[in-house]
């Protein structure tokens, strides 16, 4: 990502468009509203919630010891398992394989990893081609633009948009919109992809430690066409993807796409156990950071994350400023939790970004305690330094004036007594943000306390009276 | 049973009604209410922006003040928030504020849980909107979030229910955040008031005439662009409509 | 010291203290008639299915399904099922695959909550042929039907302890990448029809 907007200064052009802004928040509501009529379905959503998070805690409790054991298994088979301790590494790994074999074109299928290690650009600055071939993804590599969505990628492009691309790359008619005739087009264009891969390039949604096997998820079925006609089948995958056994996909499937789309299940989940015959599993093990994460107190539960994007389909901020006002491979709740932590201070808005609603806590699958880590990071973006100084400076006063109650009073008054008799102009002017678009209140000419006290001494006066 | 009585930053200086209907609805269940003068604030804006150590000071005065009572009763799902769940960020385990953590509510709890009120006799012939304040229903659980799959209850909602005349107005959207959110409601203008005034359309498009909340930092926020826009919604804390039918029951015959 | 080693070494160093690992979850939703549920599934996630009575009767339906009328290449993995007219062992390369307008495949045992049929490679020389046919047909046995997921892996205990491929088939390939307008039929599989054989 190269935009060197902050989160408030890009979602204020988003929420500019007013339509679009709308359109785009109902769009990832509707997404919501799918989960809600399938999770509410399962009486057990709760306990499947539960035994996924402690799974998960569980794994990163034994971390090293279930990836050896992945390791071995998957070596078992026939896979080769490769180690990247960054992007870097990665990267190059991906570009040893591909170049060892004379590959010059690959199909890749979705993966935030190699997203978030920027291998298509890599590789294609090494004379290789890389296809997008997700049909959100591919719509968003035309565009040469950012996924802004880790499941839907294409949310915020308008079908208007898409049928111009597609006219554009793929010869569709001039102005034709329809979703289906677009699909065809496009299933057409990546069939021949396909087959003209050298190589498929895939994610990882689970690797399952137990067995030395992978899962990858979709709908579109690009995953298995991309690595079931090609010999070379490259797997990358963040190290917090293992899970312990086999038999722990029952709690995850059930899980992943309900919360992801409202689907009971993906149209394919894909159990890879080694090679094919005749054909390569290469599986990327990727840290890049992951393992410092493993370390924080505060934020190692982030790890837990399936890469599901409920978060963001429920976040209220998400929704009304885009994926692209991250700035980041990985937007929403949990990638205001992920992105500061490899750069707090590149990255020290998204926290802010949130108005601690908590209904992203309460949709993760694994029981992630985001909203309350972002407030957590409040707390270590202040230590480092990093608050803005205009909260600084504002809320440090603020902390003056509310621990003594006498200064507290006056300034109260002041407070008070200002919005009733300055000039509306006064009040309203280009340094007050609550005022550009609010009402202040109406201030009132007592506070509780005073009308409190002489509510007191009424009460108290009527009983000496009356015992008088 | 010596009720004392915590009243947030921003009722005491904007919105004194709220406090004073605070009141008349505990003492007509039969509290005992003091309001220990010297209170300020829960030092929620504080910790919210990071300030631990500014927020420190306020959270040990608050234990000091409020430690001897029965109960501390408080008419803001977020502030009571504040107390029960980020104190010990700030406190650890200090054994005062562990003893407080335990006997502090929020108006509405308090009243379905601790004072267990009967049906309140009253009329309230009105279309009224809750808005859900999200410390209260997430963090307090004072109602059941759509997010959770899992029985349904709200304690808000069963206090007004039982009010004769009231229509409690549904919702697109039940508990979707207003957008207020502290200094978010500053910092993120922009999409804060996108947020606040989709709540706003979704109560009027579903015919409501009152708005109310436990919580008066989220309708201080509405009421804002109520007024700026020129809705038609009046605002009222949900202290404010239950004083009213306490206050007809006791000029009953 | 390479990368392995320095990512385990982290990883052993800032991994936290002992996390029990959960029993596994003792049950899930069941339901009165799982078949009747499975069906109802399937057609809301795109897919088609019915109930043969024995593979004669699949055959005769396969047959006469619409996607065999102009259908030119058949693929046919179902012995019994004899309607295919490519044989995959001629093919010496999957790419081969991509003309196949309709495949007939085995699935071993399907799932109601969700509608997902378990197919595997075993005796299959391309597994690229459920996802490159225009139309995918899947033969289950009827009375091979679970409840749900953990019921599932219940029964597939160690089904992985050799290599091979493996996966769950909810329905027909989709998307709803463009506006959220869901398209059945994306790069898989345009359509998914089941046949439920009660005696195999």
């Amino acid at each position: 990502m190269t935009t060197h907007l902050d989160h408030p200064t890009a979602a204020k052009e988003f929420v500019a468009n007013d339509e679009r802004a709308h359109w785009h928040d109902q769009a990832l509501w509707f997404v919501r509203k799918k989960r809600d009529r399938v999770a509410h379905a399962l009486p057990e959503w709760e306990a499947l919630r539960e035994q996924a998070s402690r799974i998960k805690l569980h794994t990163m409790s034994r971390l090293a010891q279930y990836l050896e054991e992945f390791e071995r298994q998957a070596t078992q088979l026939g896979a080769v398992v490769h180690w990247a301790t960054n992007a870097a590494e990665h990267n190059q790994i991906v570009l040893r394989l591909l170049t060892e074999r004379g590959v010059r074109h690959v199909a890749k299928s979705k993966s935030m990893l190699t997203e978030e290690c920027g291998l298509n650009h890599f590789l294609e600055r090494h004379g290789i081609e890389v296809v997008d071939t997700d049909l959100g993804e591919w719509i968003v590599q035309q565009r040469r633009e950012h996924p802004s969505h880790i499941v839907l990628p294409a949310i915020h492009i308008k079908k208007e948009e898409v049928g111009q691309l597609f006219h554009e790359r793929l010869g569709t008619t001039a102005g034709a919109t329809d979703p289906q005739y677009l699909t065809e087009a496009a299933r057409q264009h990546l069939r021949q992809e396909f087959l003209r891969a050298g190589a498929g390039i895939t994610g990882v949604n689970f690797a399952i430690a137990e067995t030395g096997g992978i899962v990858v998820c979709t709908n579109e079925g690009n995953a298995d066409l991309g690595v079931s006609l090609p010999k070379l089948h490259i797997a990358c995958l963040g190290i917090e993807k293992l899970i312990p056994r086999a038999a722990d996909l029952g709690v995850f499937l059930r899980l992943l796409a309900r919360s992801a789309t409202g689907q009971p299940i993906t149209t394919y989940s894909s159990h890879f156990h080694g090679p094919r015959a005749g054909g390569e599993l290469h599986i990327v093990l990727v840290d890049n950071g992951r393992s410092e994460l493993l370390a924080s107190d505060d934020f190692r539960r982030s790890l837990n994350c399936i890469r599901c994007g409920a978060c963001m389909n429920t976040c209220p901020v998400y929704r009304r400023s885009g994926g692209h006002s991250y700035g980041v491979t990985v937007p929403g709740p949990i990638g205001s939790i992920i992105n500061p932590f490899a750069d707090p201070a590149a990255h020290s808005s998204l926290p802010g970004a949130c108005s601690l609603c908590g209904s992203c806590t309460d949709v993760c699958p694994v029981k992630i305690d985001l909203h309350h880590q972002l407030y957590v990071w409040r707390r270590r973006l202040a230590e480092k330094g990093l608050l803005s100084w205009s909260k600084r400076i504002s809320m440090k006063l603020a902390g003056a004036v509310l621990r003594n109650p006498t200064l507290y009073r006056i300034a109260g008054w002041f407070g008070r007594n200002s919005l009733r008799f300055l000039p509306r102009w006064l009040v309203y002017n280009p340094l007050n943000i609550w005022g550009r678009q609010r009402e202040l209140p109406v201030p009132p000419a007592q506070t509780f306390r005073e009308l409190y006290q002489i509510d007191m001494e009424n009460k108290n006066s009527l009983g000496d009276n009356s015992h008088g | 049973m010596r009720v004392g009585l915590f009243i947030p930053c921003y009722v005491d200086q904007f919105y004194p009604q709220v406090g004073l209907a605070t009141v008349q609805v505990l003492e007509h269940f039969g509290a005992t209410v003091i309001y220990p003068a010297e209170q300020t604030c829960c030092g929620q804006p504080l910790a919210n922006v990071g300030l631990a150590d500014d927020a420190r000071p306020l959270a040990q005065r608050f234990v000091d003040l409020f430690s001897e009572y029965d109960y501390v009763v408080g008419p803001s799902g977020s502030c009571i928030s504040m107390v029960r769940n980020h104190y010990a960020d700030l406190l650890g385990e200090e054994p005062r504020y562990l003893e407080l953590q335990r006997k502090t509510y929020e108006l509405c709890e308090f009243l379905v849980d601790v004072l267990q009120v009967p049906e309140i006799a009253g009329r309230f012939p009105y279309r009224v909107g809750i808005h859900q304040g999200c410390h209260g229903l997430r963090e307090l659980r004072t109602g059941s979030s759509s997010e959770i799959v899992g029985a349904s209850f709200n304690k808000t909602r069963k206090l007004l229910e039982s009010l004769k005349g009231i229509q409690l107005t549904p919702l697109e959207r039940p508990d979707e955040c207003c957008g207020f959110g502290g200094t978010f409601a500053v910092a993120e203008e922009a999409v804060s008031c996108m947020m606040g005034r989709d709540r706003i359309l979704d109560h009027l498009q579903s015919g409501a005439e009152v708005l109310t909340s436990g919580d008066m930092s989220c309708l201080m926020h509405l009421e804002g662009l109520i007024r700026r826009d020129g809705q038609s919604l009046r605002v009222m804390h949900v202290a404010e409509i239950l004083a009213d039918c306490c206050a007809q029951s006791k000029t009953l015959p | 010291m390479d990368s392995r080693q320095r990512i385990l070494n982290r990883v052993r160093q800032y991994q936290p203290a002992l996390v029990e690992l959960p029993a596994h979850l003792q049950s899930g939703i069941t339901f009165a008639d799982p078949r009747a549920q499975f069906l109802t599934v399937l057609e809301q996630v795109g897919g088609r299915g019915t109930v043969a009575s024995d593979l004669t009767d699949a055959e005769s339906f396969v047959r006469t399904l619409p996607v065999m009328e102009d259908a030119k290449t058949v693929v046919s993995l179902v012995k019994g099922i004899g309607v295919g007219n490519l044989d995959i062992n001629s093919c010496q390369e999957p790419r081969e695959l991509v003309g196949v307008d309709v495949a007939i495949a085995a699935g071993k045992f399907a799932v109601a909550e969700n509608a997902a049929i378990w197919v595997t490679d075993e005796n299959l020389k391309h597994r690229a042929i459920y996802f490159i046919c225009q139309h995918l047909v899947l033969v289950v046995p009827a009375s091979e039907i679970v409840d749900n997921m953990h019921q599932a892996y219940a029964r597939l205990g160690g089904a992985f302890d050799r290599p091979g491929f493996s996966a769950f088939i909810s329905g027909p390939s989709k998307t709803a990448d463009i506006e959220q307008a869901l398209v059945i039929g994306a790069q898989g599989a345009r359509s998914l029809t089941v046949v439920l054989v009660e005696s195999l």
